[in-house]
């Protein structure tokens, strides 16, 4: 068996501004043995450790789709060391990857299901991952209706901007982006917060629909209760988790959630599983 | 089965003949005199058998406080700039003498974490799988110890290849496995005792020392309970009240496995390393963020016994992630107490 700690090495092939005030950087890594990238085989709501030699490893929720091939994508705030030294790094520079890791948003059940999707700030990547995924022309066939609830606080705070106005240009995807105030007067989307909109605009509950939500714990605690109001029950509402992790294999015991382990039985939850354990994350 | 009768006075020779194919780890005093500790011994040393009880744990052996994982350099000028590599380590096959039953059970929790049929840790199984368990039997239970109440006991077998039991002049030896049999060998103990009659004089051993131990703990009821109900119990403040949050009793513990991984550089080289972690650092689960879900005392020390008496159970289908060895009990500085505390959740009724 593989030695689950070793990562693969990569070469940061892209670094791109997120945002306009520059705290999220999306970085494009490429695999420097291409079989690594086949043994990279992931599912979109997975993650990956990034690793640093000399500075360490950091989870990171896998912002590129399975459907795209070639690289894997990343988008990384800026907080603690690790990805304050990521920030600080070039195109060309070497590093490593351990992954895919955790469970991963539960696809063999959303299929023929309506999904609602809502993001919010930088809780989008997985959510962007999820996206292309699903709209990718060999999967769009195995959803119905999918809706996305897509937050930030301003205009140029939103993720992913070029392929959110695709999105909005399509009409086999519902958007609706909002941010939390704008002075734009060429603002065309909604403003709000994302509970409200996801009030005003997400579908109805039904067996057949799930709503998969990720993002900061404040629209977290305001949306549950939206969803809980529409009726969506707990056990149709899909919450990806962060704690701290080390190993990332479930071996370091840090990440445990009650008997449960983000890193490992996670990083995605439904609430109905969450009720039954301690909230320590 | 077989049982080797070892007379003493063949036992310090029977070690060093062994040497030729084993490396032995034994108890020991610990470098400052004070503490004691199972080490690699010198050629020709003899364990100190009446330290077996050590205070520190064998989960080193297979656990090491502190390890490297991988080598790098950061150099831009190398070929290798950035990337990790294994440091070499021999694993020579070692006989690890005088081990308690307890200590040796505990190993076997210890696997049930990294040993799993996804991941594997190849640090911890290339260490353990090199070891041959060569066990003593308790003959006095010191006054902590419980371990008879959670799947262990004086004369317990599993996770041992030996079993030695101490019978005045000489040790009685049960062989368990082809491994143990083959390390007996290798130290030229052949001496087959009548099967029947040492079966009983061990079995008499057995009794007498289960007798004496003082200590118990019951559990049977926590597995009914659901997790939330005890961890909304109402007495964790109390429980943690007098904690200081030393982790004495993680890193004395032989069941306990949380480590952490961190980078550590000399110039343009470096060393990933891991280390023993505890739940009792705050530290241990702050987010980058700075947020910490778990940033009360009163939530670490709750982690700690639920991960040990319904957590782990509860996961893994198996008793306590405790073997009875009694060192937290003894060296806790503040006199928190596991078996008080696994009797208040046994008998935990909500209101």
């Amino acid at each position: 068996m593989q030695n689950p700690y070793e990562p693969y090495p990569i070469r940061i092939d892209k670094i791109i501004d997120a945002v306009e005030d520059k705290s999220l950087k999306t970085f494009k890594f490429v695999f420097l043995n291409p079989e690594d990238e086949e043994k990279f085989s992931y599912t979109a709501g997975q993650f990956a450790e990034l690793s640093i030699a000399g500075v360490g490893e950091i989870p990171i929720g896998i912002a590129s789709s399975p459907t795209e091939k070639g690289f894997v994508m990343f988008t990384v705030f800026k907080t603690g060391k690790v990805t304050s030294h990521l920030h600080s790094m070039k195109e060309g520079d070497i590093m490593g990857i351990r992954g895919p890791l955790g469970n991963s948003y539960p696809w063999d059940l959303l299929y023929g299901k309506n999904v609602l999707i809502i993001g919010g700030g930088f809780a989008f990547t997985t959510l962007r991952s999820s996206i292309v995924y699903m709209l990718d022309p060999k999967n769009r066939s195995k959803f119905n209706d999918i809706h996305v609830v897509y937050g930030a606080r301003s205009p140029g705070m939103l993720l992913y901007k070029e392929e959110l106005a695709a999105w909005e240009a399509r009409d086999d995807i519902h958007m609706n982006i909002t941010v939390d105030a704008t002075d734009d007067p060429d603002w065309k989307y909604n403003t709000g917060f994302v509970p409200t909109i996801t009030e005003q605009k997400a579908p109805s509950a039904s067996d057949d629909t799930y709503a998969i939500i990720c993002g900061p714990p404040i629209m977290i605690k305001f949306t549950q209760p939206v969803l809980e109001n529409m009726g969506y029950p707990h056990d149709h509402i899909i919450m990806s988790l962060e704690n701290r992790m080390k190993c990332g294999v479930g071996l370091c015991g840090r990440c445990g959630i009650g008997k449960e382990l983000v890193c490992k039985d996670g990083p995605v939850f439904t609430l109905a599983d969450l009720n039954k354990t301690p909230r320590e994350y | 089965m077989k049982i080797i009768k070892i007379d003493k006075k063949d036992w310090a020779g029977g070690l060093k003949k062994s040497e030729n194919s084993y490396r032995l780890m034994g108890p020991v005093k610990g470098g400052n005199r004070l503490t004691s500790e199972f080490r690699v011994l010198e050629k020709g040393q003899v364990p100190d058998l009446s330290l077996s009880d050590a205070l520190l744990s064998p989960k080193s052996i297979v656990f090491p406080q502190s390890e490297s994982m991988f080598k790098y350099t950061t150099d831009e000028n190398s070929d290798d700039v950035n990337i990790l590599k294994r440091p070499e380590k021999e694993y020579p096959l070692t006989a690890v003498v005088g081990i308690r039953p307890y200590d040796a059970a505990a190993f076997l929790i210890l696997k049930k974490n990294f040993d799993t049929k996804e991941y594997r840790d190849p640090y911890w199984m290339d260490a353990y799988e090199s070891c041959v368990f060569v066990g003593l039997a308790v003959n006095e239970p010191s006054s902590t110890d419980f371990s008879a109440s959670v799947n262990s006991g004086p004369f317990a077998e599993a996770g041992l290849d030996v079993l030695l039991a101490d019978d005045g002049d000489v040790f009685l030896a049960k062989t368990l496995t082809d491994k143990g049999a083959a390390w007996l060998k290798a130290a030229g103990w052949e001496n087959e005792a009548d099967l029947a009659h040492a079966s009983k004089r061990i079995e008499e051993m057995k009794a007498a020392a289960e007798k004496k131990i003082a200590s118990t703990i019951s559990f049977e009821n926590i597995p009914n309970k659901s997790i939330m109900e005890l961890y909304n119990a109402d007495f964790w403040n109390d429980a943690a009240f007098s904690c200081i949050n030393c982790g004495t009793c993680a890193y004395l513990c032989p069941t306990c496995w949380c480590f952490d991984i961190q980078d550590e550089n000399h110039g343009k080289s470096g060393s990933r390393n891991k280390l023993w972690d505890s739940c009792m650092f705050p530290l241990f689960t702050l987010h980058g963020s700075g947020h910490n879900p778990r940033d009360t005392k009163t939530m670490r020390v709750r982690q700690r016994f639920m991960h040990k008496l319904k957590y782990y159970p509860d996961k893994y289908e198996d008793g306590p992630m405790c073997v009875g060895c009694g060192r937290c009990v003894r060296f806790c500085p503040v006199n928190i107490d596991i078996r008080k505390i696994c009797e208040q959740m046994n008998s935990y009724k909500a209101c």
